[in-house]
């Protein structure tokens, strides 16, 4: 016996039957009835006409009965305003009902009666409601406070209903608070100017109490609300963000979004060097993540949030790129997003992994999909821009690959958005002082000649208008290094008039300025296409850009050549940007459709009911601020603003004030007309790439960046493990290479070596190993090429040196001993860095004279002088001498004083630096000094995880295994200390002391570094 | 906030309407239909639709559309969340007509005037109880409604999520622990992408106030976690543990999510050859699955679905292990491969025959793998211990594991 069954009733007197069920005397009986009204309204059937007869049914005890009629009530009522008074009196007599359930009842169901006689009566009840001592009353009460509002402000206020409802944000219970909350806050937003929320810390402490304990919707209404206030100072700013922070770890992702907002405004008035501010940052990342993995409509709402987060605050999600990996099953509106991110977030540490992403997506299904993916490689090169040339390639490589594109008919697809692509990053790259020849090396240089040609041959096979424009324009812009240009834009001008408006304007273009490129060869097909678009057509468009050609050609051709020959703007990582003020008015809007829509809400919402415009508090400590509101900008910003032509949706508002100069933008160049551009290029510079001195693009996957351990060893001394820190991320476990440089032990004239332990760990077999450094700081070079003896089979592991030498082109590097390394291979290309000990580059001429050696002390500025310590090192001055003898370190001289044995020490590097050094090594009693001050260096981690550290020593013995996956964590354990203070001592003695001169300052960390190795072993 | 509901089919009628302030006509939802009709996939229509006057946020589920109406600045994923909420276990549009009045009331008491008023289930089934066979039976016979009589006393107190005065002769306490890989591997077998989404649903039959503490053996894997609103987030915070008043019956405690790369073990891998030949209409087919890091546990219910390029007609395959099926019309072939053994790794080979005269298909049909490993937690989480507080009695205790791939797919 279900619902079902009323669905069924389709005869024609089934109002007249219902009637008669409804008087009918059994309770059962008109229960039944009352339950087939509803369910013919539910579908939208008319059924008002019962109207009488169901509110006869209201005077009842029975609750079931009671809602149902109720339900029927607050839709009919509005089209029965005179029946619907009758119902009063019951509303009333409920309204003081002993249970609160009742009363609860009445007095919401009286709200959602919208009929102004109603509402008249409607107050008194209302009034007792907001005092009644049942919450669960209040709490309806407060709500039903905004919908007599909604249906007559003047009533409300009058009644002082507004007043009793600020009061209710302090009331005990947290529900009723958040409820009065919502009611204000929709209220609030048809009286702008109305001070209904005015907070001040002692509501806001109320409204952070009441968060931790009402419902996950309370907790939005009240998060929503704080997002309002301005705090006074930064402190108090924190103080609301660390009691809003457990927010994020809410299930309901409304909430989390909310808590993001408020952390995100509010983080805004943090001074950046606050501790407080970091954790913060990194607190905000997981939550974000995680949105990521519920249901694809919540994930779109999150993503175009990210997507306001990752331009305001780029730092959050910088290490996040691979959780925006697009999933084949995505919904495509899903798809689309992720695409956005990951464009935003590609970074040049990433790249590698973004263009192979890209790569993959070009050969999807979805057309709309592949083009924005195709796109997506093009707007790669202009923010990371020493990628460009790799993004090129990936293009190309996918244009090689056309056989399949053809046979599949959407090579025009394929070509237009490479060509449109190509045309991004050409532009980008065109700088306005640079020649403009390096882009066009990119697009017709000796690699990429059959680009053009590529494209050139595919011409006819270009259907859609933009492909055709786009290529036109190409043949137009580098008309002087395509030789047959002419005959390409003549035979476009054969079908002239079938042409869309698109192609017309950009072949008028396109032909004038090959006429102004070569004019002796050209005239007459000038004059054609002059003739075509002034005579022929009736687009005023297209007919007046001919005129302006026209006149402009036989008044002033120099001038012509400057107007359409102009440079161009330049296209920059900005363009793609939402507009600094918009951004931050939409950072304080996150969650709502303002964010989702990336407009101001005052541009969409219904009657835009005057609704404030939110700004971002500006941050205390002053000098600050301008830079946190120009996220984009680099150091070059103070550039001249006319430069920059505004994304198209500012157009319009910059037209009035539009500086008429510039050439460039009074006829942009109509290619580039589609194509959002303008911006000032603040990143500058070539392609200064990671492996910028390479021939060749080390492309492809990073499917499998390295695992690695790397490790250098000087020749009296293995370096400790802690100094090779592997850089660069570890996503694979396919290929483990351990590296290593050194010199062999003993030799007279010691060869500098790389070590290195290659393991395959993929499935298939590796040959071609090839290895590449990068320049760095002392030109260090592979002498040979890598040999590595057999194809290198799975699950193999080899070890190889590498002779290098020091002959390599130089680049200051950071660390000053860091080491860039490529080892490519068939599958792919493996990047890392290490950092060598500088001691392998300590030449063996580097003995001094005891004259020259002070002379040369002293000449030094003490400025550059550098002091560390040494630390658990029980060595005498003999002892000392002779083991850094062994690293090339000679010892000129040595004198006692107070104990203390003092050696002078020289060497040379093989770039002819000389380093001077003044050991102080303690010869009495070793001392414990060390101790506290160790201790000190960590009372942070102290003091976050007491807890932690009372469990661990216990968990240490149980999961050994664990202790290897967490690394990091094992910088705590010095607080044990506290436990095995005995043991301790042991490693306790006194520190040496280096005095260091140089007159390259910066060597002296690495050369202290490769001291304390030394000497430790 | 929430003008109006709307539930509508998959033919695109609509069932069900509910106003929460005034009424807004049907035909706001042509503009719905018209993005329907644009998107073409049910799945593809965009969650967030902008109308001349309203603003339309829809979910799809259970081959259902619930379309809600707004019409002034509210936030999406509030709304999104709250359709979210179930409440009939199942939802599909029979079940929504059998209960059709049900559902009414149940909608009439989550929101109020469209701001939500009550969603946990454990307080709407205290206000209108779930339709039950035996109810209807036992309601028709004495006349008595399904319509909670009492006050929902946990609506006000400060655990509005458990109801009161629950009674239990056997005590029970269960924990599962399921945990979704979500990877991407490319055609090379390396991992481009993956992490693990977990979950602990726990179904809680205790008696009384019980207090629990759930403490982990390592809860150091879990950074990125969120929480059922009973846990104390203060104790997780400083202790680790999970600390909470529970809800009464089935609830979902904490979710978690593993992204570190090194934690993430993927438990098989894939063989595939799946190659179309330049002329005569064919292709070759070849898959091997086998077990990588399962952690010697074995890997069951795996199943290969693969999405055929349009061209594809039908397949003539043989497997070593499993059944195979292909539906010409969605293109889609499915290997139900069963339980993985290591010894005799299952081999799916044959040809597949295309459509005559159609061009070599382009893209590379990519797989998605589903499987079970049961008594596993593929990323090491481990339940320590449950104590209980607050209550005399010795609960019935127990935790289950299981691993299972999420979005787990092979690119070729």
């Amino acid at each position: 016996m279900t619902d079902s069954k009323y669905f069924t009733t389709t005869k024609k007197g089934e109002i007249f039957e219902l009637k008669a069920e409804l008087n009918s005397d059994k309770k059962e009986k008109k229960k039944e009835a009352v339950k087939k009204v509803i369910a013919s309204m539910t579908v939208g059937k008319d059924v008002s006409a019962l109207f009488p007869d169901v509110v006869n049914c209201m005077q009842t005890d029975n609750l079931e009965l009671k809602k149902l009629v109720y339900l029927y009530l607050m839709n009919y009522a509005k089209s029965q305003p005179d029946m619907a008074i009758m119902a009063v009196n019951t509303f009333v007599k409920d309204c003081e009902d002993p249970n609160p359930l009742i009363r609860a009842l009445a007095v919401r169901t009286m709200g959602c009666i919208r009929v102004d006689k109603i509402t008249e009566y409607l107050c008194e009840p209302l009034r007792k409601c907001l005092k009644d001592e049942d919450p669960y009353v209040r709490k309806t009460a407060a709500v039903c406070v905004a919908k007599l509002h909604d249906i007559n402000a003047q009533l409300v206020e009058d009644q002082g209903f507004l007043d009793t409802l600020k009061d209710l944000i302090s009331d005990s219970n947290p529900m009723v608070v958040a409820n009065a909350v919502a009611a204000l806050s929709e209220i609030a937003e048809s009286h702008p100017n109305s001070n209904l929320l005015d907070l001040n810390p002692q509501s806001i402490n109320k409204l952070l109490t009441a968060l931790n304990e009402c419902t996950e919707w309370g907790q939005i209404f009240i998060l929503d609300c704080l997002a309002n206030y301005t705090p006074r100072d930064d402190r108090e700013s924190q103080s609301i963000c660390e009691r809003v922070t457990p927010r994020l770890s809410h299930a309901n992702s409304a909430v989390v979004l909310s808590a993001v907002k408020v952390l995100m405004k509010f983080m805004e008035m943090l001074p950046k060097d606050l501790d407080y501010y970091g954790t913060l940052l990194k607190k905000l990342a997981p939550p974000l993540v995680t949105l990521l993995s519920a249901e694809p409509e919540l994930q779109y709402v999150a993503l175009r949030n990210i997507n306001l987060i990752v331009q305001k605050r780029p730092e959050i999600l910088k290490h996040e790129m691979k959780v925006f990996f697009v999933k084949y099953n995505d919904p495509i509106y899903v798809k689309l997003e992720k695409l956005d991110i990951m464009i935003r977030l590609a970074s040049q540490a990433n790249i590698a992994q973004v263009l192979a992403e890209l790569k993959e997506y070009a050969t999807e299904v979805d057309v709309d999909f592949v083009r924005k993916a195709v796109r997506a490689i093009g707007r790669c090169a202009i923010k990371v821009e020493q990628s460009a040339e790799r993004c090129v390639s990936t293009l190309l490589d996918l244009i090689q690959t056309k056989g399949l594109w053809v046979e599949l008919g959407r090579l025009p697809l394929l070509l237009s958005d490479p060509a449109g692509s190509l045309l991004y990053v050409t532009l980008g790259r065109t700088s306005v002082s640079g020649p403009s020849n390096q882009a066009f090396s990119l697009l017709c240089g000796p690699r990429y000649e059959s680009v053009i040609a590529t494209l050139c041959e595919n011409l006819d096979s270009l259907d859609e208008p933009e492909a055709r424009a786009a290529m036109i324009w190409i043949v137009g812009e580098y008309a002087e290094r395509i030789d047959n240009a002419d005959e390409l834009l003549e035979s476009f001008l054969e079908g002239f008039h079938d042409e869309s408006t698109q192609v017309q304007l950009q072949l008028l273009t396109a032909i004038v300025k090959l006429f102004l490129k070569k004019p002796t060869e050209t005239q007459e097909l000038v004059q054609q296409v002059l003739s075509l678009a002034t005579q022929d057509s009736d687009n005023p468009d297209l007919r007046d850009r001919g005129y302006i050609y026209w006149r402009l050609l036989s008044t002033d051709p120099v001038a012509a050549k400057e107007v359409v020959l102009a440079e161009k703007p330049l296209i920059s990582e900005e363009t793609d940007l939402i507009e600094p003020t918009l951004l931050e008015e939409l950072i304080c809007h996150i969650g709502t459709l303002a964010s989702v829509y990336h407009k101001p809400p005052s541009s969409f919402v219904e009657g835009s009911r005057g609704v404030q415009h939110k700004r971002l508090p500006i941050r205390s400590g002053s000098g600050e601020s301008s830079e946190s509101q120009d996220p984009g900008s680099g150091p070059g910003a103070p550039e001249a603003p006319t430069a920059v032509i505004p994304s198209q949706g500012d157009l319009l508002g910059d037209l009035l004030n539009l500086d008429l100069a510039p050439p460039t933008a009074a006829a942009p160049p109509p290619g580039a007309a589609s194509l959002p551009m303008g911006g000032v290029d603040l990143l500058g510079g070539g392609l200064d790439s990671l492996m910028g001195d390479e021939s060749e693009p080390l492309g492809g996957d990073m499917g499998g960046s390295p695992a690695m351990g790397s490790g250098f060893g000087g020749p009296a001394a293995v370096m400790p493990s802690s100094l090779s820190a592997p850089v660069g991320g570890g996503l694979g476990d396919l290929f483990d290479l351990g590296g290593g440089v050194g010199m062999s032990m003993g030799a007279y004239v010691p060869p500098k070596t790389m070590e290195m332990t290659l393991t395959n760990k993929a499935m298939s077999v590796m040959a071609d190993f090839a290895i590449q450094f990068n320049r760095n700081s002392f030109g260090l070079a592979p002498a040979g090429p890598l040999q590595v003896p057999t194809p290198l089979s799975p699950n193999q592991t080899i070890d190889v040196s590498l002779p290098l030498n020091t002959v390599g082109p130089v680049m200051k590097m950071e660390p000053l001993n860091n080491l860039q390394v490529a080892v490519k291979n068939n599958i792919d290309v493996f990047y890392f860095s290490c950092q060598y000990p500088i001691s392998m580059l300590f030449v063996e001429d580097g003995k001094m004279d005891r004259q020259v050696f002070l002379a040369t002390w002293k000449d030094i500025p003490n400025e550059n002088e550098a002091q560390f310590q040494i630390k658990d090192c029980h060595l005498n001055s003999d002892a000392a001498s002779n083991k850094l003898q062994g690293c090339n370190v000679f010892t000129i001289a040595k004198r006692t004083v107070d104990g203390q044995d003092m050696l002078y020490q020289a060497m040379k590097l093989s770039n002819g630096i000389c380093v001077l050094t003044e050991l102080r090594v303690q010869t009495g009693n070793p001392t414990y000094t060390m101790f506290p001050s160790e201790l000190q260096m960590f009372p942070s981690e102290l003091q976050m995880f007491p807890s932690e550290l009372q469990m661990f020593p216990s968990e240490l013995q149980m999961f050994p295994s664990e202790l290897q996956m967490f690394p990091s964590e094992l910088q705590m354990f010095p607080s044990e200390l506290h436990m095995f203070p005995s043991e301790l001592h042991m490693f306790l003695s006194a520190p040496l002391q280096v005095s260091l001169k140089c007159r390259a300052a910066e060597v002296a960390q690495c050369v202290f570094q490769c001291y304390e190795a030394a000497l430790k072993n | 906030m929430i003008n109006s509901l709307f539930l509508i089919n998959h033919s695109g009628d609509v069932f069900l309407e509910k106003h929460w302030k005034s009424v807004i006509g049907r035909s706001v939802c042509d503009y719905f239909f018209e993005a329907k009709e644009k998107a073409g996939e049910p799945e593809n229509v965009p969650p967030v639709l902008r109308t001349p006057h309203h603003y339309l946020i829809s979910i799809y589920r259970d081959k259902l559309f619930f379309l809600s109406v707004i019409q002034a600045e509210a936030p999406p994923l509030f709304v999104i969340e709250f359709l979210h909420r179930d409440y009939f276990g199942e939802c599909s549009e029979t079940v929504i007509k059998d209960n059709v009045v049900t559902v009414y009331e149940l909608l009439e008491e989550m929101l109020d005037n469209g701001f939500p008023l009550a969603t946990e289930s454990n307080i709407l089934k205290e206000l209108i109880r779930p339709p039950t066979v035996l109810r209807t039976m036992v309601n028709t016979l004495t006349g008595t409604s399904n319509v909670g009589e009492k006050l929902p006393t946990g609506q006000l107190s400060a655990i509005p999520w458990r109801r009161s005065g629950v009674k239990y002769t056997n005590n029970e306490a269960y924990f599962d622990v399921i945990e979704e890989i979500d990877a991407i591997v490319d055609k090379s077998g390396t991992t481009v992408c993956a992490e693990i989404q977990g979950v602990i649903e726990a179904c809680i039959k205790l008696s009384g106030m019980p207090d629990l503490t759930l403490s982990f053996m390592n809860p150091r894997l879990l950074d990125d976690v969120s929480f059922h609103p009973c846990v104390r987030y203060k104790r997780w915070e400083s202790e680790r543990v999970l600390s909470f008043i529970p809800p009464d019956g089935n609830f979902t405690l904490m979710s978690y999510h593993v992204s570190a790369q090194n934690l993430v073990a993927i438990p098989v891998y894939v063989k595939q050859s799946i190659s179309f030949f330049e002329s005569g209409s064919a292709g070759r087919l070849d898959l091997t699955a086998g077990p990588k890091q399962t952690m010697g546990k074995t890997v069951e219910g795996l199943v290969i679905t693969i999405h055929m390029p349009k061209a594809v007609l039908s397949t003539s395959l043989t497997a070593t292990q499993g059944s195979h099926t292909y539906d010409p019309t969605t293109k889609v072939l499915v290997w139900d491969i069963g339980k993985l053994n290591p010894q005799k790794l299952p081999n799916l080979r044959g040809s597949l025959s295309l459509q005559v005269g159609a061009p070599k298909p382009e893209d590379n049909p990519s797989l998605n793998i589903a499987l079970k490993i049961q008594q596993l937690a593929i990323s090491g989480l481990k339940v320590n211990r449950l104590d209980m507080f607050g209550e005399k009695y010795t609960p019935f205790k127990g935790v289950k594991y299981l691993t299972k791939a999420g979005k787990f797919q092979v690119r070729t």
